[in-house]
Order: structure tokens, then C-alpha cells, then sequence
């Protein structure tokens, strides 16, 4: 028989931690700090719409773009934030989380032998999508010593002549890294000159403890040439309600909307009325957890800073991204051992690219009391490790 | 972080975490150690802070206790409004909480006793017995599910996955 699979499924590189979360999968006891989503439940005021809207017998697909009351709340939260205004009904696109809406957006402007700027450690689906889409991902290795932030000499020396796109994902997910205003700006002139668009993955824009976080969509000229992408996952603690949005010019958001209504038709519609209550009343909640977050993070770093665990002060996100370079193992297999000698879960950087080696991803999405019993075992693991 | 900010984020961390170790908080608020000592202890002083509780289930124990919600309907008193009704009632140390609310009553009691017995002399020989007290109304608890925000009937369980990208 032939080959049934794409050569070019065949050649994508799998997920590189996949052997990883194989050993996590059967160590049932195990406490993990891996988790890439809330430990809140959805509040339930949210919830009880979402049920709501079931009774109601609200049960058939919406519009292509979504309920036009989401995304009429969807631009005006867009606008109270970030003070750019997008059309409700042209310039937003409701997807089934943020994660389709970096896909849609890929296969709407790549074509093939595009390049797309992609900063890593980033969370593991851009490359992916990019190729996916007939694009050339160029991989950019973010620094420490930066605080995980694209400089501009980073981003000017992976520009070519066929550079497209660039994937902004900040805040960041695994490295907890933010882009602040000057940070943004530093990059502006390079993204016009270079007439390049942009990805910008604000997934964790609630979640940032420094100051407000601020997109690039705000500032001059950058709204024209960006896909805003946002949702409800991490804001919210909505992420089994697959729910995100992208806005962005009419031109790119309507060949998105095509290409949404023939592979997903619409995100679902309990979701997307669960999410219109989300919006309108959720602020409160939005509030209590990122103090909630901000509390353990800070006490995440003051631990660190106790065991002489060296690690950036990341100011968004639930991650931070200790370096374990001291210890000379590679980034696996300080987690294997972790995982095995003391039941520990955290994710190898290299999950998050190449550049990520040297690094574990330490979630605080985690009660307090989780945090302490688990920074008690990797205290001993390093205490062990340096004899 | 000005003084009044300071005072309502502690309050809100000690709110439901009155054991909590002040060292740890002063970690988690990013604030100093003695600034949230010395807070404290002003709150304490002017009655800010009241008290510290332990919130406990006491239906999970062998100790046998009963609580009451009491609706009670009463004529104010000349000048003093429900003031002495209510003072004249909290004194009482069965007495748990004492509120004024609005509706159809005046005052709002909850009280615990070992027996349905003792509540029941309680109102009867005692609250009933007030002069200002025109007529009350007892709900016995049957069962608490959630107390002081905390949710007494069932268990957090972490349904997650142990690890996702």
C-alpha cells in the first residue's frame, strides 16, 4: 500500500517533549507544576450562562464571525484596553480558542517560501502552523540576559527579503516575558520599513503584573498590519470552552472568515454565550486571580532566590523559566530525574524550542499550598544534585 | 502604594487566611514585614480587624450543635431606634450575630446551642420575654454548604492534566 500520510505531516517535527509527557502520563502521584492553564474553575456566573443558554435551547450554529453581542463587547473591550477601535462586524472574528486563530491567520497570508519570524521560547503550535500553511518559520533565540524580550538587532538580523510575518506572543508563555511600551516601540520603525504583518498572540494580556499590558496595535500604524489575537482561556478560566477572536484589518479578517467557515463553520455557541457574560461582568474575577497569580508569583521568586535557583523576574503570564544550566544536565533529563526522584512535573524548555535548553517551565497556576510542597521536593532535588 | 491601598490589600489576603505566616505574606503582597505588623496591629487598635476565627464544620465532629436564623419583629425605642433591642439581645452569649435588615423583619439573629431544646427555651423564655420583641420567626440550619465564603460540602479535586503545553 502507499504511504497514507503527507509528506509534509510525516516531516513535522513532532512535539519534542512528547517522550516527556509519556513518563508524566503514568506517574498517576506525581505533583505537577506543568500546567499550562488556570487552576481556577470558570466563575460561576459564567458557567450558569453557558447552562442558560443550553436550557434556552440555544443549540444551532451562529453567524461565520460569532454572535455579533460578543463581538460588538469583544471591540469595545479591545477599545477600553488598548484604545483601538475595531469594527464589531467586520474586524472581528470569533475562533475556536486563540490557538485557530494563529492557524487561520498563517494560512490567510503565507504563501509558500514566506518567512515568519517567530521569537523562541515560544509555546510549541507557531512553527507548526507556519509550515503547515507553506511558510518558512525563522526562528529567533530570545536571551536571558534580555529577559526573554526581542531586541531589535534580533529582529532586524532574521529579516530577509522574504519575510512576511512576525509572530509576537507576549505575554509569554513558557518564559512569563513581557513587552513593554518602549520595548514595542524600539521595533516599530523596522516592522514599517520592512512592510512586514504581525502575529500578536496577547492570550495572557490580563495577566500582567508589571503595568497594564499594552499591544502593539496601539501604536501608530501598527493596527493596519497586525492580527490581534485574544480569548477567554487564560482570563477567564475558560480554557475548555475553546474560546478565542482575532481582530484585525477587514482585508485579511474576511479571507480568514472564509477559511473559518469552511474547516470550523462557528466557534461554539454555548461558549461564545458563556463569554458575552464573561465579558460584560468578569472584570472582578479577571482582578482576583491575577492578584491571586501575582501573590505566588512573587513567592515563586523569593523561593528561587533562597535555593539559588537563578531566574529572571517574569512579569506576565503563570510561568516562570528558572535556568538549571548550573547543574550541567540537559533540560529533559533534569526533568525526567526530577519527575522520577522526587514526583515533581515541570516542563522541559526545549519544548518550547532549541533555544529553551538549559531551562524548565515552572507553572504557578497552582494553590499556594500545591507550590510549597512541591518547592520543598525540588529544594532537596537541587540540594541533592549539588551534594 | 499608598497607606489606605496597603491596609485593603492585607485585609483582603487575611480575610480568609487568618493563620497565614507573615513573613510568607509579606512575600506574596510585596510588601515589608513591618509595614504589615505595624498595620495590623493599628487596625487591631481601631477595631478594623476584630478578631481572628477558625471556621470550623462542626458537623464533622461528635460535638452536638445546633444553629438558629431568628427573624425578629420589634418596636424601635424612642431616640435609640433598635440600638438597646439589639444590645439587650446580644448580650445574650448564645447569641452568634445580631443584624438590622430591612423587609418585612427588623432583626436578623443566628444562635448556637447543644439542643433544639436550648434554642427553643431561648426564644421562648428569653427573646420572646423582650418587651420590644413584637415576634420572631426560627429556621432551624439543617445543613451548612457554604460558610464565610468557603464552600463546606465538597472537596477541590485538580481534574487537570498533570502536564499541557
Amino acid at each position: 500500500m502507499r504511504d497514507p500520510i503527507a509528506r509534509k505531516v510525516t516531516e513535522l517535527k513532532p512535539s519534542g517533549i512528547r517522550k516527556f509527557f509519556d513518563i508524566v502520563s503514568e506517574m498517576k502521584d506525581a505533583i505537577s507544576l506543568g500546567v499550562g492553564e488556570p487552576d481556577f474553575d470558570t466563575p460561576w456566573h459564567i458557567r450558569d450562562e453557558g447552562i442558560y443558554s443550553l436550557e434556552k435551547g440555544r443549540t444551532f450554529y451562529t453567524s461565520n464571525s460569532g454572535l455579533k453581542e460578543l463581538r460588538s463587547e469583544i471591540s469595545k473591550y479591545v477599545e477600553a484596553s488598548q484604545g483601538i477601535n475595531y469594527d464589531p462586524v467586520s474586524e472581528v472574528l470569533i475562533t475556536v480558542g486563540g490557538s485557530e486563530a494563529i492557524d487561520l491567520a498563517c494560512r490567510a497570508l503565507l504563501n509558500p517560501g514566506d518567512e515568519v519570524i517567530v521569537p523562541e521560547p515560544s509555546y510549541v503550535s507557531y512553527v507548526p502552523c507556519v509550515i503547515m500553511a507553506g511558510g518558512v518559520p525563522v526562528t529567533v533565540d530570545l536571551k536571558e540576559e534580555n529577559e526573554f524580550r526581542l531586541q531589535q538587532s534580533e529582529l532586524e538580523n532574521a529579516i530577509t527579503e522574504k519575510t512576511k510575518l512576525l509572530v509576537l506572543p507576549y505575554p509569554n508563555n513558557p518564559t512569563g516575558a513581557i513587552m513593554e511600551k518602549e520595548d514595542l516601540e524600539r521595533l516599530a520603525d523596522l516592522i514599517i520599513k520592512n512592510d512586514i504583518y504581525i502575529i500578536s498572540d496577547e492570550i495572557y494580556s490580563e495577566l500582567s503584573y508589571k503595568e497594564k499590558h499594552v499591544s502593539i496595535i496601539s501604536l501608530p500604524g501598527m493596527k493596519e498590519r497586525t492580527i490581534y489575537i485574544n480569548g477567554f482561556s487564560k482570563a477567564y478560566a475558560m480554557t475548555g470552552w475553546r474560546l478565542g477572536y482575532a481582530c484585525g484589518p477587514e482585508n485579511i479578517l474576511k479571507e480568514m472568515t472564509k477559511l473559518h467557515q469552511f474547516c470550523i463553520m462557528c466557534a461554539p455557541t454555548t461558549s461564545q454565550y458563556a463569554a458575552i457574560e464573561a465579558l460584560r461582568h468578569g472584570q472582578r474575577d479577571v482582578d482576583e486571580m491575577r492578584e491571586a497569580y501575582n501573590g505566588r508569583r512573587r513567592f515563586l521568586m523569593h523561593e528561587f532566590k533562597e535555593m539559588g535557583l537563578k531566574c529572571f523576574e517574569p512579569y506576565g503570564a503563570f510561568y516562570v523559566f528558572p535556568s538549571i544550566k548550573e547543574f550541567g544536565m540537559s533540560s529533559e533529563d533534569f526533568c525526567t530525574e526530577l519527575l522520577k526522584e522526587k514526583k515533581v512535573a515541570v516542563v522541559p524548555g526545549t519544548a518550547f524550542g532549541d533555544c529553551g535548553e538549559g531551562f524548565v517551565r515552572i507553572s504557578y497556576a497552582y494553590s499556594i499550598d500545591n507550590l510549597k510542597i512541591a518547592l520543598e521536593r525540588i529544594r532537596e532535588f537541587l540540594q541533592e544534585r549539588r551534594g | 502604594m499608598d497607606k489606605k491601598e496597603m491596609r485593603i490589600r492585607i485585609l483582603k489576603a487575611i480575610e480568609h487566611e487568618a493563620r497565614v505566616d507573615i513573613s510568607e505574606l509579606a512575600v506574596r503582597l510585596g510588601m515589608e514585614q513591618s509595614d504589615i505588623l505595624n498595620e495590623m496591629n493599628e487596625m487591631e487598635k481601631e477595631g478594623v480587624i476584630c478578631g481572628y476565627l477558625t471556621l470550623v464544620d462542626w458537623d464533622k465532629t461528635d460535638e452536638q450543635t445546633v444553629t438558629a436564623l431568628i427573624e425578629v419583629r420589634c418596636t424601635p425605642q424612642r431616640g435609640q431606634g433598635f440600638d438597646v433591642v439589639a444590645e439587650r439581645i446580644y448580650k445574650f452569649a448564645e447569641v452568634n450575630s445580631v443584624y438590622l435588615i430591612s423587609g418585612g423583619f427588623d432583626l436578623l439573629i443566628t444562635i448556637e446551642g447543644r439542643t433544639l431544646k436550648e434554642i427553643s427555651r431561648f426564644v421562648t423564655e428569653k427573646l420572646s420575654a423582650q418587651e420590644a420583641v413584637l415576634s420572631c420567626a426560627t429556621h432551624f440550619i439543617l445543613r451548612r454548604y457554604k460558610d464565610h465564603g468557603t464552600v463546606l460540602a465538597k472537596k477541590y479535586e485538580d481534574e487537570r492534566q498533570l502536564i499541557t503545553p
